[in-house]
């Protein structure tokens, strides 16, 4: 605590003077620059873009730069000679563009996700994953990969990505059902029923692990995240959500801010804070569940992700939330791109083996900083 | 807008529900006229917080009627309720990151007019709320760098920002140092005259409020047991009712009478020779 000083204008107490006359109404700067903005979107998307190539490019197949973009120009403007053979372009558009597309789809969704989490439960180490859809989705595509019939896909939809889909999304409507009292949804509550959730659903993964016979492999490799499988599909059918979702949440930037001052305060400069957390956590749930769908559980990127990027900008939404969605996507597409690289491993090895070593120097460093500021 | 500020009627609230239901206020008849400044006293779990969150539409009650200038309270938006109330908590934790004309702002929530800037008279707002609230100098500061005093000015800066026509304050001045305390009361008596508004403050010390309030009330067990002027509210009985600790009355230089707390004989605390 620091010295208690009297305020600068104390000697006021006590004279006629009015208030207004102190000083003339000038502009007060407050909420990001337009700058400061600009720079953190720029560097945002300027990572996308080097990953993309990149991720173009890297692989067995050598793929040079001209023709890798080149294919990318034909085929979404339809302009351009070709100068490459069909096996590159199957290589460029069929296999390396949707799976670091998908990457990035993903990336951003959680890490989307994880900062609202964050906000709701105003603690900057919470995750989307804590209140169900990781448990949630797991089951459900554990249960679709189980299936004796074949899994026939709709339109390059496996049933593994829609259960797994309706899972995640289920736990959290169930998790929210069992929450929510009389007196509305504490959030510890949330977390409660979500970690109970969890553990239910989870038991269920185990006893299906158990029995899985010779289909162990897909199970587990699904379970570890990666992103082996994707095409434009799965990418169609993640992306709309996980964009909508987005501009909803970016929109909402006001409540996530008011929501930092605590539920009751919130509260006080007019959110509708019951109604706010149930809106914010369906959105969140949304986004996560549809990335889980593609990609299989991929931890610590909704956690890490919106964590350093408020330490590097702070806390407000209005570019939080954007600078987290364009991080998240880079940062896991370039880990998808290392776990690539690195032989094929789960991509979700990598961010847990990166991941959960920040996490600790990052919880490590909180404590330390609680302790030295007391 | 027409009627009293705040009307109260017959109010009564609990917590929890069923048999672990805990009766908080009984049967509260309270009208609060515009512009007037109420000081609400009583002993700690006398119902002053829940009565405050009542008048700020945040405890719905269980039985009775309360209507802020004449409208009933469920007929108002949570986001018209903050136009025209706010609220000074007990305690808030500021939001770390953030710079204290950010959090200020926070208070034009229930303002905004668009989906994503600030209007001009949101810019003009918040920096007449900092300028009223001596907090401009504060403005560029991290709220994590500020100390008790000057979170105080900020918070109070955070309530003018919404621009209320009720200021409600629970304790504001409780973890303040006397000459904090009184810059404090002083600036909401001149923010009351100069802004119109109508304030409601939950206070602990008895001599603060018969100096600063013309109107208090006193709550004991969740019901009214005086309301008037501090003179005539803040005798001694009422106060021993209240508290339940015996004082005695002194009357200042300037001819108020407060009361202090009367030290028990034997105590090995007396009067110098």
């Amino acid at each position: 605590m620091g010295s208690r000083r009297l305020p600068a204008r104390s000697t006021r107490i006590g004279s006629a003077e009015p208030m207004s006359a102190t000083t003339a109404a000038r502009r007060v700067a407050f909420g990001p620059s337009l700058g400061r903005s600009a720079v953190v979107i720029g560097i945002g998307v300027g990572m996308l873009l080097a990953v993309a190539v990149a991720s173009m490019l890297a692989g067995t197949s050598r793929i040079g730069v001209g023709d890798a973009v080149g294919i990318v120009v034909h085929r979404v403007t339809g302009f351009g000679p070709v100068t490459w053979s069909p096996a590159a372009e199957t290589i460029v558009w069929e296999l390396r563009l949707p799976r670091v597309v998908a990457g990035m789809v993903v990336g951003a969704g959680l890490a989307t996700a994880g900062a609202v989490f964050q906000a709701l439960l105003r603690n900057p180490l919470a995750d989307p994953y804590l209140i169900g859809p990781a448990a949630g989705a797991s089951l459900g595509a554990v249960i679709a990969l189980l299936l004796p019939v074949a899994t026939v896909g709709l339109l390059g939809i496996g049933l593994v990505q829609v259960l797994a889909f309706a899972g995640g999304l289920l736990a959290v409507i169930v998790v929210l059902a069992i929450a929510r009292g009389h007196a509305g949804t504490p959030v510890v509550t949330l977390l409660l029923a979500g970690y109970a959730i969890s553990s239910l659903l989870s038991a269920g993964v185990a006893l299906l692990i158990f029995n899985s016979g010779e289909r162990l492999g897909a199970v587990i490799s699904w379970l570890l995240g990666s992103l082996a499988g994707a095409s434009w599909p799965r990418v169609g059918f993640a992306a709309p959500l996980i964009v909508i979702t987005f501009s909803l949440l970016l929109l909402r930037w006001r409540s996530l801010n008011a929501l930092l001052l605590g539920e009751s305060q919130a509260a006080h400069v007019g959110i509708d804070v019951e109604r706010e957390k149930r809106i914010l956590v369906g959105l969140a749930a949304l986004s996560t569940s549809a990335g889980v769908a593609i990609s299989g559980t991929i931890g610590f990127v909704g956690l890490v992700v919106p964590h350093l990027v408020r330490l590097a900008i702070g806390p407000d939404h209005r570019l939080l939330l954007p600078a987290s969605m364009l991080f998240g996507a880079g940062l896991l597409g370039l880990a998808d791109l290392g776990a690539r690289l690195a032989g094929g491993i789960p991509v979700g090895v990598v961010t847990a083996l990166i991941g959960a070593p920040f996490f600790l120097w990052l919880l490590r460093r909180s404590v330390v900083g609680t302790r030295s500021s007391r | 807008m027409k009627g009293n500020a705040i009307d109260l009627r017959g109010v009564s609230a609990a917590y929890g529900s069923g048999r672990g239901q805990r009766r908080v206020l009984e049967a509260i008849d309270l009208e609060v006229g515009r512009g007037e400044m109420v000081g609400l006293l009583g002993a700690n779990g006398s119902g002053k917080t829940t009565l405050l969150g009542v008048m700020a539409g945040t405890i719905r009650p269980t039985a009775g009627r309360v209507e802020l200038f004449g409208r009933p309270m469920q007929a108002w938006s949570r986001k018209e309720v903050a136009r025209s109330v706010a609220v000074l908590p007990q305690s808030l934790e500021l939001p770390a990151g953030f710079r204290v004309s950010e959090v200020v702002a926070m208070g034009r929530t229930p303002h905004a007019a668009s989906w994503f800037g600030w209007e001009a008279a949101d810019h003009r707002a918040v920096a007449d709320a900092l300028r009223d609230a001596d907090a401009e100098s504060l403005a560029d500061r991290p709220v994590s760098e500020l100390s008790g005093g000057e979170r105080q000015r900020v918070l109070v800066a955070l309530a003018l920002a919404q621009e209320p026509s009720v200021l409600l304050l629970d304790e504001p001045t409780t973890h303040l140092d006397v000459a904090h305390a009184a810059w404090l009361l002083t600036s909401v008596s001149r923010l009351r005259q100069a802004r119109g508004i109508t304030v409601v403050m939950v206070l602990h010390d008895l001599v603060l409020a018969s100096m600063w309030t013309p109107r208090v009330v006193i709550l004991h067990a969740g019901g009214i047991v005086a309301d008037g002027a501090p003179d005539d509210a803040l005798r001694p009985e009422v106060v021993q009712r209240a508290y339940g600790v015996s004082v005695e009355t002194v009357v200042t230089e300037e001819g108020r009478r407060v009361v202090v707390p009367h030290v028990p004989a034997g105590t090995g605390v007396g009067r110098g020779p």
